[in-house]
């Protein structure tokens, strides 16, 4: 083997003060995450002196029902509030998309307002929608109490998977549905065996962006919830206001590792031909971030 | 711009009417409603404990630019700008090196760039906390190293070290921008980067062989080049760290508050919630300035929108 090459004129990677800003930025993102998780695992409570391999924490964690209820309610928050926002979002786009039609202009700058505005503009307005306009009975049986979360998250995730959706849908040739409609489809069987197989990966995506959206929401949450309903992120929030301990690390470390598994699953589908429905992995290639 | 592929709604109504339908509802009444009573609310007062009366008075704009929050307005501007500016300095060359990296490489970074993105806000909130409280790492390190220190100079005879007084990194001004610029960075790097991937490497090759610098082609072709990319991922950046409400809250002190703590102060602990409403709506007008302005500004360079 010869040696190296000195790097090209455009090759910055590998360029040592471009690497070492590289690796300052990485440790900078890093290296709270890393610790936090790296004291999940350690035997004392208040000091960053190793003191010993321990599970105790998570064991303390898996014993925590309220923690554990918190941690079912967002989750299955975010599952519900995926699926209509799946629904609702493909609709919009596929509408923005195909028609031509008055205020359109209007829809589309509308369905942009839940994406720019900010969240505690909208936290409040949902507080306000609640308590004035449609108050959510009390008391009532899971996951049914969830039912003005979820209707929040909703809203705020929806726009986001018409906008992925709609990005994908862009790349559509429409020859396809000309073809499909020589050969005897009609309207709905055109959407149903050639639209939404092309569609699929972006709604993919879209169910993934929505499922963090939710999973992440603090602010608007903190807002809509009663005073019995409490999601992950408003426990770990009462938990933070107290001081930090070696339980927050833990369910800290957990919610982590399932978003880093949700990422690395979400990746694999979406170059994975069974999710695209037949398409070849060269219509994925303009896809790719 | 009129894309010829579109149908005319009128050649299939009930398609258009099924899929057009759901989300129209929704948005109307689950967003727009919401939205507009909060409107309405800011032109109101409070009578009585639970009532509002919505009788078309400014006088909560008037309140809003008093002094006293004119100033908490203005700080929160700075702030955002502050932590824009940082995240676009920490952020260009990042996205330069992932722009110009193998494919392989390209991914990678990028993976280890959305992986924050998609963590939960209020872990890496909490993270950062550990880091910087009073018995965080970063001081027990540095009392660690003191300790060390004062051993060391006991051993080779020199005065021993006071005792160690620790940084005072957490609820101040200082902790908020850091934990905007550690939330919002990958916010600045995404876009920077699709702008950058876009330009042609080629212009790049020729401004280095005609003899220009690497700062040189940066600012003078580079630069110019990306600027709507760079003014989106500015806008990307400013308008969530203007209204950012945990950051200030869980790692600022009582004098970094921000407009959004400000409104929910007025909506959970005041109860005024018209002055609340229009401090939100305040807020929202100067998200939508921004937004304009970064309109404008993506016009004016018409040759480089994609």
């Amino acid at each position: 083997m010869s040696k190296k090459s000195p790097p090209g004129p455009l090759e910055y990677l590998r360029r040592w003060p471009m690497q070492a800003w590289l690796a300052m930025v990485g440790i900078f993102l890093y290296a709270p995450l890393i610790a936090l998780m790296a004291f999940s695992f350690n035997d004392s409570r208040r000091n960053i002196v190793w003191k010993g391999f321990t599970l105790k924490y998570y064991d303390k964690l898996f014993n925590d029902s309220a923690l554990l209820e918190a941690f079912g309610n967002s989750l299955t928050i975010a599952a519900v509030s995926t699926v209509i926002s799946l629904f609702l979002g493909a609709a919009a786009a596929l509408v923005l998309w195909r028609f031509r039609f008055p205020g359109k202009t209007a829809l589309d700058g509308a369905l942009a307002l839940p994406i720019v505005v900010p969240e505690i503009c909208m936290g409040v307005a949902m507080l306000v929608f609640f308590a004035k306009v449609m108050p959510w009975p009390q008391g009532l049986a899971w996951p049914l109490n969830l039912g003005a979360i979820i209707i929040a998250h909703v809203s705020f995730s929806f726009p986001f998977v018409a906008v992925v959706v709609r990005a994908r849908m862009a790349s559509f040739n429409r020859e396809m549905e000309e073809a499909a409609r020589d050969l005897g489809a009609g309207e709905f069987r055109t959407i149903k065996d050639v639209i939404l197989p092309h569609m699929a990966p972006s709604l993919v995506a879209g169910a993934l962006l929505a499922f963090t959206l939710s999973l992440d929401d603090f602010v608007i949450t903190f807002f809509t919830a009663g005073p019995d309903t409490v999601t992950f992120p408003v426990k770990v929030y009462s938990m933070v206001r107290f001081s930090v301990t070696p339980e927050v690390n833990a369910a800290s470390t957990v919610l982590i590792v399932l978003t880093v598994l949700l990422t690395a699953a979400a990746l694999k589908l979406q170059g994975d031909p069974a999710a695209t429905a037949g398409h070849g992995p060269k219509d994925l290639g303009g896809e790719k971030p | 711009m009129e894309n010829v592929m579109e149908q005319s709604w009128k050649q299939a109504k009930a398609v258009f009417a099924a899929a057009l339908g759901p989300p129209l509802v929704w948005l109307v009444l689950f967003f727009l409603a919401p939205m507009a009573i909060v409107w309405a609310y800011s032109f109101g007062h409070n009578e009585g404990l639970t009532q509002i009366a919505i009788t078309g008075t400014f006088g909560n704009y008037a309140r809003a630019i008093e002094p006293l929050y004119l100033k908490i307005f203005l700080k929160s501007a700075w702030v955002a700008g502050l932590t824009t500016g940082l995240c676009l300095v920490l952020g260009f060359p990042v996205a330069l090196a992932i722009t110009f990296a193998s494919d392989k490489a390209k991914t990678w970074l990028l993976l280890l760039i959305m992986l924050p993105f998609w963590t939960n806000l209020l872990i890496r909130t909490y993270a950062l906390i550990a880091v910087l409280r009073t018995e965080g790492y970063v001081n027990q390190s540095l009392e660690w190293l003191w300790k060390g220190g004062g051993g060391l100079a006991a051993l080779v005879g020199l005065q021993p070290l006071g005792d160690f007084q620790p940084l005072e990194l957490l609820h101040n001004n200082f902790a908020v921008i850091l934990g905007l610029v550690y939330v919002h960075l990958p916010f600045m790097v995404l876009p920077l980067y699709s702008a950058l991937d876009r330009l042609d490497k080629s212009l790049l090759e020729a401004s280095l062989d005609l003899g220009a610098g690497h700062m040189r082609t940066l600012f003078k072709v580079v630069v110019p080049l990306a600027l709507p990319g760079i003014a989106s991922g500015i806008l990307i950046t400013f308008i969530p760290a203007l209204g950012a409400y945990l950051t200030p809250d869980l790692l600022g002190g009582p004098d970094s508050q921000m407009i959004a703590n400000i409104i929910e102060r007025q909506f959970k602990r005041a109860n005024d919630w018209p002055f609340g409403a229009a401090m939100s709506f305040v807020l929202m007008y100067l998200t939508f300035i921004a937004i304009a302005i970064q309109a404008v500004l993506a016009k004016r360079t018409p040759e480089a929108k994609g």
